[in-house]
């Protein structure tokens, strides 16, 4: 069985590459692509030689995207922007230094979780983890 | 301006510095009588304390100064629902410091983003207690005469012992401390203590459950309450709070010049026939935490080295 297809290259837009295999799905909500009136694919499990398999989204249209989240999501993202079908920009993204409203603080004795109209901010440690900078306490996804 | 949020917010050598400066305080406290005359100091506390309040207050007033606030949460602006931001955007108008305790980890950071005066955390919740720590430090340095080279055991709620989790942050940043943190299973230290502070500096601490087991090797012996006001269920509580019990037949076991410090109020995890054991240092503690008090008020307000900071 053929497990390959192309999709049309794009004029202009993004293409966000390098998604950790499963995890596109959750990008796609979390910058809520389901809202935009503009051609938006996702390609799941698609052929990787680095990764093996991977995920990767493109977007016909000029979107402003939130790289904090991106790279909090998965930081071996590649975000290339796309104008008049050249690649104008490739981005490598990182584990955000500070996270605002991204992680919720789960921590009920948390200033955060009982207070109204107070950002959720967590704060890369040396560890690769996001403590609260309130309580400190460790994020989960 | 500055802060004392967490323990760590002054450096090494400004601890050094502060530590000196409550030495010399204590050595003649009348020298310092008249240092925050007309400074006005508010004590913002959203949960009962008497020991931290007062010692607070007392500081503010050896120093010459004047104190005002509320000792619960009922008798201020927060039973409306005023927010910590806006409480202390009005404290900053009235006072020219503030210490504040919370039953929410993390409101006097939170204060301390909005506030025009330096705001001292005086415990917030099960999280921290940087006052409690330096009058530990103090403590310590005075009965062992050093900072280093020690193995101090960490006995009782390790887990919401507020006045553990500074101490042991603090003590890190020091060479030679090895911790042996003495705890029921469900009251051990939380993760990110270990994985954050004690693991990445290759820190040596064991987890044990035996007091008796491990008293001969300590320099210390830090005992704390298991505090009912942290537990959701009450039958948990109920469970754990006898855990640890120290008596004399246990300080038999221990070093001749072992020192045993307790934040206080205790319970009853420390018999009273323990209080007249020279190595019994809580109540030294207490008198220590007011010289303590009062140079980190002086320290904040810039009035240490003669207001020349």
């Amino acid at each position: 069985m053929n497990t390959t297809f192309s999709i049309d290259s794009m004029e202009n837009g993004i293409v966000i590459d390098h998604i950790g295999a499963g995890k596109g799905i959750r990008i796609y909500n979390l910058l809520h692509l389901d809202e935009l009136d503009c051609p938006v694919v996702l390609v799941r499990n698609a052929r990787s030689i680095r990764y093996g398999r991977k995920d990767i989204i493109k977007v016909a249209g000029d979107i402003q995207l939130d790289l904090d989240l991106l790279g909090y999501v998965d930081h071996n993202i590649t975000v290339c922007t796309i104008k008049e079908g050249k690649v104008i920009e490739k981005k490598k993204l990182t584990l955000p230094k500070r996270l605002v409203n991204v992680i919720r603080c789960r921590n009920p004795r948390c200033i955060c979780t009982v207070e109204e109209g107070i950002d959720h901010v967590f704060e890369l440690t040396n560890h690769n983890t996001y403590r609260c900078i309130y309580c400190e306490s460790k994020s989960k996804m | 301006m500055r802060h004392m949020i967490d323990p760590l917010d002054f450096s090494v050598e400004e601890v050094e510095k502060l530590l000196n400066l409550a030495d010399d305080i204590a050595a003649d406290p009348s020298k310092y009588r008249e240092v925050c005359r007309y400074k006005k100091l508010a004590t913002l506390f959203y949960e009962p304390s008497t020991r931290t309040r007062l010692s607070f207050e007392a500081a503010m007033l050896n120093l010459g100064g004047s104190v005002l606030g509320f000792s619960s949460a009922d008798s201020s602006s927060a039973s409306k629902g005023e927010s910590v931001a806006d409480t202390i955007r009005v404290i900053s108008c009235y006072a020219d410091i503030c210490a504040m305790r919370h039953p929410k980890e993390g409101a006097p950071r939170r204060a301390a983003m909005y506030s025009k005066i330096p705001v001292i955390n005086a415990g917030d919740g099960g999280h921290q207690h940087p006052t409690q720590t330096l009058t530990d430090l103090l403590t310590i340095r005075r009965r062992l005469g050093r900072l280093q080279d020690f193995t101090i055991g960490l006995c009782g709620d390790l887990k919401f012992g507020r006045t553990v989790h500074s101490l042991i942050k603090s003590l890190s940043r020091y060479s030679g401390i090895r911790f042996i943190l003495i705890s029921p299973e469900e009251l051990r230290v939380p993760d990110y203590v270990i994985r954050d502070v004690l693991d990445p500096a290759e820190i040596p601490y064991e987890e044990v459950s035996s007091l008796e087991d491990v008293m001969p090797q300590l320099d210390i012996l830090y005992m704390t309450r298991v505090q009912k006001e942290r537990f959701f269920n009450e039958e948990d509580y109920v469970r754990l709070k006898d855990t640890y019990i120290l008596t004399e037949d246990k300080m038999k076991l221990a070093k001749k010049n072992m020192a045993v410090l307790h934040p206080l109020p205790r319970v009853n995890e420390i018999a009273l026939s323990v209080d007249d054991d020279p190595r019994a240092a809580y109540f030294e503690q207490v008198q220590n935490g007011v010289y303590v008090r009062m140079a980190l008020i002086m320290t904040l307000l810039g009035l240490a080295d003669g207001g020349k900071e």
